[in-house]
């Protein structure tokens, strides 16, 4: 009751209250004074586009061949050139922003989904053989090198450029469940969790309902962090030649066939390679802004 | 301590059992089993049902997968991982030819990682927001950033392709270079050649998220009260940072390095082939393309043990660099 009387009080005197800001305001806020997390987003932004309007910019159409054209130098007409089957590579680079910017969504949302789901299970009940049985399986997929699963479980599987993904994802899960868990351990044991479990609600409430919301910065953090690591993970694998399957274009794959063609054709692997370098990085650069954002204590 | 190392080491063997089923299932998972491999070599061979029979059946395939799987955890229990289907040789054998050419790398890689990465990230702490912290967050941003096998693309076409031959980009020596007629010096100097590249590129990449932790690490305990007070009291700059605060930074460090074992076997597959260099990760990547089951389980099974090891070690040390920390 007495929230309400202090409005009114501020409302009396609007010069002199200080302005309420919820608690997003403040996150945003605090984000859009961080300089490079700002420029990455904007520079995110503009290569989300592009990878929309591909069908628009893309000079050439996705499977194009002009043999005789290859291994032009960068010019007016191919700003970055011409592989060695003629084709534009900014044109490709286009199409291939396709696979490779969705690449970061497709595999971290599965690991989030499925890192929160178990790290919340376990923390929730922590201490109990379901949470044990949890972590264990979690810290053994953990033990093994996970690019070396991963090439495994690829090169096993069907390959498709969405089974890459979902595999991608699949496998880093278990860091996520880790940080979400030890998350839950503590929020479990608040007043408010107390609270309402006192009031009679279930468990799948006070999971979703009350400590999910509590510990959504880490893990929005750690997704954003893991968008970059899918990114280089996909590319890794088509640079080793089990990535996404041509005709689709990936910019691993890109680089992966311009490795026979080093000398006549940099261009070809200069520019992909800093396309991937690009988006990680500005991937990374809004995480660590999400990360000071969310967490005021760790601001300078 | 005794006590919480025998605790530890129990509580690894449920672990290795999950790590072991897990390789064991994703090989199993891909259709088509390794008898077109076995056959692969003999005309038509694979077109004969009868000897694809024959094959299974002298191979174990055909045994329930249970059954496979637990000849196979009681083989591996006394060091026997079975034969590799594409060598036609033990696989011990064929790890232990490619190991040491990986350790060789890594090793002399980890001694550079750390020994660049905890002086620069002291440095960008102590002189917070100056330029030379930019530069080394910049840097350590951009490492993180940038896809190995193109940093070391750019390397061969940068570097080494403007070298005139001085900097090979293939394999691991110079064929004929020997220690009976050309000395120890010149063995020496080939091999540092080949090295290069591949290090390099190690390093960078490893290097990077080292140097971030070790910063914020470092910059995390430079605000604490005993350094305010350490200061007070007169203490050099130098001491200070060296002696009361490098200590408690290091923790963090330990703390992540117990995996950096494992992730190294994992990067050494796109190092190794690009660079043509013999060792593990290169022979794991060719297994896994040639469906090699008993060459990928035993890479599998071994760096989970590495990390495990690696964990526990990291435990030691922990004890070893704080001695506030007790175990029961």
């Amino acid at each position: 009751m007495a929230l309400p009387e202090k409005k009114q009080e501020t409302a009396l005197d609007p010069g002199m209250a200080p302005k309420e800001t919820t608690q997003l305001q403040q996150i945003g806020r605090r984000f859009f004074r961080n300089k490079t997390a700002v420029v990455g987003a904007f520079v995110l932004l503009i290569l989300y586009s592009i990878a929309l309007l591909a069908p628009v910019l893309a000079s050439e159409p996705l499977e194009f061949l002009n043999i005789p054209n290859r291994f032009q130098l960068p010019s007016w007409a191919h700003p970055f050139g011409t592989d060695n089957l003629g084709r534009d590579v900014l044109s490709r680079m286009i199409w291939g922003s396709r696979i490779s910017l969705s690449v970061g969504f497709v595999a971290m949302g599965m690991a989030v989904t499925i890192g929160t789901l178990v790290g919340a299970i376990a923390g929730f009940y922590g201490g109990t053989w379901i949470d044990l049985l949890l972590m264990r399986i979690a810290e053994a997929i953990d033990i093994i090198p996970v690019f070396f699963l991963l090439i495994t479980i690829v090169a096993v599987l069907p390959k498709s450029a969405y089974n890459i993904m979902i595999i991608i994802g699949i496998t880093s899960w278990p860091g996520l469940a880790q940080i979400v868990r030890s998350q839950f351990l503590s929020l479990r044991q608040r007043d408010y969790t107390e609270a309402s479990r006192a009031m009679g609600a279930r468990d799948s409430r006070l999971i979703f309902r009350h400590i999910l919301p509590n510990a959504a910065g880490p893990i929005i953090v750690s997704a954003t962090l893991r968008i970059g690591s899918a990114i280089l993970a996909e590319s890794s694998l088509s640079f080793l030649g089990i990535g996404t399957p041509p005709p689709a274009i990936s910019w691993g794959q890109m680089l992966n066939s311009s490795r026979a063609f080093l000398k006549q054709a940099p261009w070809t692997m200069v520019w992909p390679g800093l396309a991937i370098f690009l988006v990680v990085i500005c991937f990374n650069f809004v995480g660590d802004g999400l990360r000071d954002a969310l967490d005021p204590k760790m601001k300078r | 301590m005794g006590r919480f190392l025998t605790k530890r080491i129990l509580n690894m063997i449920p672990l290795l059992i999950l790590a072991t089923m897990l390789s064991f299932t994703i090989m199993r998972l891909a259709p088509g089993g390794p008898e077109n491999l076995l056959l692969g070599a003999e005309a038509n061979a694979t077109m004969d049902p009868e000897r694809m029979a024959e094959l299974r059946k002298s191979w174990g395939l055909d045994d329930p997968i249970p059954v496979q799987y637990l000849r196979w955890v009681k083989n591996i229990a006394v060091g026997d991982f079975g034969n590799s289907y594409f060598y036609r040789k033990p696989v011990g054998e064929v790890i232990a030819a490619a190991l040491p050419n990986t350790l060789q790398l890594n090793v002399i890689a980890l001694f550079l990682i750390y020994g660049i990465a905890i002086p620069l990230g002291v440095i960008s702490a102590v002189k917070q927001y100056s330029k030379t912290d930019y530069v080394v967050t910049g840097l350590a941003f951009a490492g993180q950033a940038a896809p190995t096998f193109w940093v070391a693309m750019m390397l061969i076409w940068g570097v080494a392709m403007n070298s005139g031959g001085m900097i090979p980009t293939n394999g691991i020596a110079t064929p004929g270079i020997n220690l009976e007629t050309y000395g120890w010096l010149s063995v020496l100097a080939d091999r540092a050649k080949y090295m290069i590249l591949p290090l390099t590129v190690i390093v960078f990449s490893g290097l990077t998220g080292l140097t971030r932790y070790m910063r914020s690490s470092m910059v995390e305990v430079l605000k604490e009260d005993y350094i305010r007070t350490a200061r007070s009291k007169g203490l050099a700059q130098k001491l200070v940072v060296f002696k009361h605060a490098l200590r408690n930074a290091m923790l963090p460090i330990v703390a992540i390095s117990g995996g950096l074992l494992s992730s190294m076997v994992g990067g050494s597959v796109i190092v190794e082939t690009i660079f043509s260099w013999p060792g593990l990760g290169r022979v794991g990547f060719d297994a896994v393309i040639q469906r090699d089951y008993n060459v990928v389980m035993a890479i599998m099974v071994m760096s989970s043990v590495l990390t495990l090891i690696g964990f526990l070690l990291v435990d030691i040390a922990y004890v070893w660099i704080d001695p506030r920390i007790k175990y029961d």
